[in-house]
């Protein structure tokens, strides 16, 4: 049975395991030492997921490089928030700065990884992610800075809008956030690299099919030799 | 020297048609004491300047959620629903510049720069109607400064004399909202005598304050609550 955005119901995965399985994979991407900074929504349940061993300076656009876990209840500061507004504690060695040194950091290219949410991810890798004209004005925020300079940009997003239709198109009809940006989509469905030659599409989120993803992906889509099928 | 004032005597400068400059990112870090102070005086046609819209009853967002500002310029309004339908009604007019971009226009027009060039924003609606400037073989984004009637800032700590000290992420735009307002005013947690800051602590040097005033606590509640 398929949902309202075309995506099969899945027995004992619901929304909140589906979010957290593209966290986690999302967390595969990052490495002992990375400067990381993470937008709002799915990418902000990535840390959730780093083993151990692996020691990130979580950077913040707000004035912290050196983010750490979420305060228990009742232990919130109310002046240490990230980003989202949302509270934050914090790792030794972290430091707080003024917004115009945060994008400083951005755009003199201190940032290793950033992983965005997404409305629309083209062929080419263009990001489409702040505005929706006439409908949906939320404003640009740092994203603008983020995709252009981070030496990587994964997007984490929903593979279809809420009409059903495919969010990784041949040219995003949406205004661009920035060209060229995206090396890599991660999905409820899949993972796409973008790569000089077109999308191609390297793992399936399961119980969904190489032949789903075809299915509901609205540009070219070459297939990984080696597919890897990622289990609920 | 002695610039500590009383709310009343902050209001004084904010009048009908002015521009206000804000510090705060998502609410947090918004002066409140003089947000509340602003409300009740019931000014209006304000502009308004800084990093976003607030949320609905948190931060700046309380005055542009009662219809108080006729212009925004900011980042973004996504975490104030109020905000956008006002926009679309055309009841209120909404400039975004991306965020690194407003704060460095800030920075800007509170330095004495006329401007920054940069190429955030190329190839993307925000170069609309800006003039493209070429640089060693590179094109770059004319973006121009921004100053504003009065600014309103939130501190932890100032002495007397207006030099600041900020706490934790409750920085974000403060230090450069500071600088670039005709007159500036700061509500503080604590206000201490001359002489008591460390001066290698000072984020924001008492030359760029006009007015102290004590401010009443934070109010502000996590968005989420």
């Amino acid at each position: 049975m398929d949902d309202s955005r075309g995506r099969k119901r899945v027995i004992g995965l619901n929304a909140f395991d589906e979010r957290n399985r593209m966290a986690k994979r999302a967390a595969e991407e990052i490495a002992d030492g990375m400067i990381v900074n993470l937008g709002i929504g799915i990418p902000s349940l990535v840390p959730n997921h780093l083993p151990q061993h692996v020691h990130v300076m979580f950077h913040a656009e707000n004035g912290i490089l050196g983010m750490g876990e979420s305060p228990e209840k009742g232990m919130e500061n109310p002046t240490l928030c990230n980003a989202g507004g949302f509270p934050v504690t914090i790792v030794s060695g972290a430091s707080y700065f003024d917004s115009a040194t945060a994008f400083g950091m951005i755009r003199s290219g201190y940032l290793d990884l950033t992983i965005l949410g997404g409305l629309e991810v083209s062929q080419k890798g263009d990001l489409a992610n702040w505005i929706v004209p006439g409908k949906r004005v939320p404003g640009i925020g740092g994203a603008m800075e983020l995709a252009k300079k981070a030496k990587r940009v994964i997007v984490l997003m929903n593979h279809c809008n809420k009409k059903g239709e495919s969010k990784i198109v041949k040219k995003c009809s949406l205004p661009l956030t920035a060209k060229k940006c995206v090396s890599l989509i991660i999905t409820e469905m899949a993972v796409i690299e973008v790569t000089d030659q077109g999308l191609c599409l390297t793992e399936v989120m399961e119980p969904y099919t190489v032949q789903d993803v075809i299915s509901k992906t609205n540009a070219p889509l070459q297939i990984s030799k080696k597919i890897r099928m990622i289990g609920e | 020297m002695n610039k500590v004032g009383s709310l009343d005597d902050a209001l004084v400068s904010i009048q009908n048609g002015c521009s206000i400059m804000f510090g705060g990112f998502g609410g947090v870090g918004n002066p409140p004491t003089l947000i509340n102070g602003i409300l009740q005086k019931g000014v209006k046609a304000l502009t308004l300047i800084g990093n976003d819209a607030g949320f609905p009853t948190i931060g700046i967002g309380k005055i542009v959620s009662l219809g108080r500002a006729k212009k925004l310029i900011v980042s973004h309004i996504g975490s104030n629903p109020i905000a956008g339908q006002l926009m679309m009604n055309g009841e209120m007019e909404v400039e975004f510049s991306p965020q690194g971009t407003l704060a460095e226009r800030i920075r800007a027009g509170g330095v004495g720069l006329g401007g920054i060039l940069t190429d955030i924003g190329l190839d993307s609606m925000v170069e609309k109607g800006k003039q493209k400037i070429p640089v060693n073989g590179k094109d770059f984004l004319l973006e121009t400064a921004l100053t504003a009637d009065v600014s309103i800032v939130f501190a932890k700590k100032a002495d007397t004399f207006g030099n600041l000290i900020y706490e934790t992420s409750a920085r974000n735009t403060n230090p450069l909202v500071a600088m670039a307002g005709s007159y500036t005013i700061v509500e503080a947690e604590e206000i201490v005598e001359i002489g008591e800051l460390d001066p290698e602590h000072i984020v924001t040097p008492g030359i760029y304050v006009d007015m102290i005033i004590q401010s009443q606590g934070i109010d502000w509640k996590w968005a989420w609550e």
